[in-house]
């Protein structure tokens, strides 16, 4: 589906909230009640470098006619955050209605929910539909620093004791795998933050042989173990070299130089933009929640919406094989 | 206004060589509806069913030679389209005519193009040599499926089905466990899947002769807009099937061309062909109800799938890495929408 094609519908800035020093808040009036579940998020259609695009944000809450989300003001953004911390009240946005890839299941015995960073904004919806159900839960939430740690007076007033804070430059730490040891058998654990966190946690998750579907996660995929930085994709089945800019994804830059990728989510999550490496002299950092640990120590293939090249090249080979199968004998 | 779900410049088989004969058999192609026979010396042809006087369907009436009389007023219409005889008149009205489609028979299908005639080559046609080798042997059928074509080719381009779907006959769990790779051509698509040094399930231990493990491939060969071939067979694990020596086993081509009617509806055409025991003509019997039985499996889950879009239109897809191949055939197959759709014309700024 092209980007002019998604359904777009007129909006409008009504507010905005500086929520910490690097997360902002808006509030958006979308003019008609929308379908909102938590774990929601929303397309904001933006041009980036020029190119008409969108971004997704994960749905903080809604009212009547309005939504809000939070966006992290990101130095190596691909353009997305910039545009959106650019807009003023009473800008005209237009938005794809919301959609929930990362749905809260009701009736698990128990809740654990981990917040890292701006991973935060699913999970303030999640709370407070859990809370209206009475349901068994707890949040962990962790940040670089106390001033971080976006809507943490509206997270303790409805949570109270239910809420654990960690300020990492307070030496305060998270012990993930203590926290799902506490756990019952048949909990789930509901997660959003930086890849760091999240893989462990995942590791955390196997470790203790819980169930796999016990444990359901939402990433971005724009964090990594390296800054991004610009670097050089070798083509050379269809005898091309693509530069992917500081700022820009894999996956876009290829697409521009008219190297055919097939992507879903543009997160790192479902796994079909995988490409094979053919050869890098970098580090390849993977950023994505397909590939098990096992094989991002391989090397052997990487999502090319969210994972990068660090400090050299890399050689890639996509699918483009020809239509060679019906070509008549 | 609404995005097409196929492109009308393509051929798109309408029957099997053995449903069309002196008879008039209705077919709707691409929405368009059509009369299909064939003329005394056996060649295809295909008009709009729909008479050019008052509209009355032409597969209501009958044959008179290579033209088709209406079953109302008697109007006839040649296999060009032009119209052949007037009732009460010496003369015949020169703009009398029913639009006639270009038809061509080949691979034991009746291929028809509902688009653009100007552009019908018959050089775009599939080719599915074994369908007519005499080195190959097996036959097929037609299903008509109450489901989006596009959904039938999802089916096809990710075999993984087969271990839920089909788990009596061709699935198993090794299947759904084995790694596949996805590739694409500007208007193909192919998913490739071995299974290797594992038990084979029922139906191809069968085509084998014995049980034991064994080496299994898939191939999946899909083209724009609708065809698609399957490579499928195994052989007894170890004899280098995987480095192209077939030869120790049973190599299967299964052609499935899931023929767009409606938006919602289609024909889905498929056939089973081997190249091993050519003249068991009861084996061609068995893998043909067979192949009904495990078609009759996909037809159940394709039509509920297509009730429950329905049921949920704001529901979008979400693709899987196992899609990849389906996502590369639409892929394939948008493009040659886009290609023949003209923009809308954009509305002047305020």
């Amino acid at each position: 589906m092209s980007v002019a094609d998604q359904g777009w519908l007129p909006a409008e800035l009504v507010a905005t909230r500086d929520l910490t020093p690097t997360i902002r808040e808006f509030t958006i009036a979308t003019g008609q009640a929308l379908t909102c579940p938590p774990g929601s998020h929303l397309r904001v259609r933006i041009a980036a470098a020029g190119r008409d695009d969108f971004r997704s944000y994960s749905v903080v809450g809604h009212a009547a006619g309005t939504v809000r989300i939070a966006v992290k003001r990101q130095p190596e953004s691909r353009g997305g955050s910039a545009h959106m911390w650019s807009l003023n009240p009473g800008a005209s946005l237009e938005i794809a209605p919301p959609r929930c890839d990362f749905p809260l299941t009701a009736g698990a015995a128990h809740y654990l929910l981990v917040a890292g960073g701006v991973g935060i904004t699913p999970m303030v919806a999640m709370a407070e539909q859990l809370v209206r159900r009475g349901a068994s839960l707890r949040m962990v939430y962790a940040a670089r620093s106390a001033d971080e740690l976006a809507y943490r007076d509206e997270l303790q007033a409805l949570l109270g004791e239910r809420l654990a804070l960690f300020a990492a430059d307070a030496g305060e730490t998270l012990d993930i795998a203590a926290e799902i040891d506490t756990l019952p058998a048949d909990a789930e654990l509901y997660m959003c933050g930086p890849l760091g966190l999240m893989e462990a946690v995942r590791r955390a998750w196997d470790d203790a042989g819980r169930p796999r579907a016990g444990l359901r996660y939402e990433t971005f995929g724009s964090s990594g173990k390296f800054a991004a930085q610009a670097f050089t994709v070798k083509v050379p089945r269809l005898a091309v070299e693509v530069l992917v800019r500081e700022n820009e994804s894999m996956l876009d830059a290829l697409e521009n130089a008219g190297v055919g990728v097939v992507f879903e989510c543009r997160r790192g999550e479902c796994g079909l933009c995988a490409v094979d490496i053919v050869a890098t002299d970098g580090d390849v950092d993977h950023r994505d929640v397909f590939f098990s640990a096992r094989q991002h120590a391989e090397n052997r293939r990487m999502c090319v919406c969210v994972s990068r090249i660090a400090n050299g090249s890399v050689t890639i080979d996509p699918a483009w094989r020809g239509d060679d199968a019906f070509v008549a004998a | 206004m609404k995005t097409p779900t196929f492109p009308m410049n393509a051929w798109y088989v309408a029957a099997w060589d053995a449903e069309v004969g002196r008879s008039l058999l209705q077919r709707t192609v691409c929405n368009r509806k059509l009369v299909l026979y064939r003329k005394q010396d056996g060649t295809p042809a295909a008009l709009v069913n729909a008479c050019w006087h008052r509209l009355v369907p032409l597969s209501i009436g009958s044959l008179n030679g290579d033209s088709v009389r209406c079953g109302y007023h008697g109007l006839e219409f040649g296999a060009n389209g032009r119209c052949t005889h007037m009732p009460s008149q010496e003369t015949i009205n020169p703009s009398a005519a029913v639009r006639a489609f270009p038809v061509v028979e080949r691979h034991r299908f009746i291929w028809v193009w509902p688009g653009d005639p100007a552009l019908a080559d018959a050089a775009l046609i599939p080719p599915l040599p074994w369908a007519d080798d005499p080195e190959w042997a097996g036959d097929g059928r037609m299903t008509e499926v109450k489901a989006d074509y596009r959904l039938v080719i999802d089916n096809l381009m990710d075999l993984t089905h087969e271990t839920y779907v089909h788990s009596t006959s061709i699935g198993n769990a090794a299947l759904a466990e084995a790694p596949f790779d996805a590739f694409h051509g500007d208007r193909t698509a192919r998913v490739e899947r071995w299974v290797m040094n594992e038990e084979a399930p029922p139906f191809w231990a069968g085509q084998l002769g014995h049980a034991g493990k064994a080496d299994r491939w898939q191939i999946i060969n899909f083209l724009a807009p609708s065809t698609i071939y399957l490579e499928v067979g195994v052989a007894p694990a170890g004899t280098g099937a995987r480095d192209g020596d077939r030869s120790q086993g049973v190599d299967m081509r299964v052609i499935h061309i899931p023929t767009p009617s409606t938006d919602k509806t289609c024909y889905y055409f498929w056939s089973h062909l081997r190249n091993y025991r050519v003249h068991d003509q009861g084996a061609t019997r068995r893998v043909l109800d067979a192949g009904g039985g495990i078609l009759l499996e996909d037809e159940v889950v394709i039509e509920a799938q297509q009730r429950a879009i329905d049921e949920n239109p704001d529901h979008v897809f979400y693709n899987l890495n196992i899609d990849a191949g389906s996502m590369w055939a639409r892929r394939a197959i948008d493009t040659m929408i886009a290609a023949e759709t003209v923009a809308p014309l954009a509305v002047a700024a305020e």
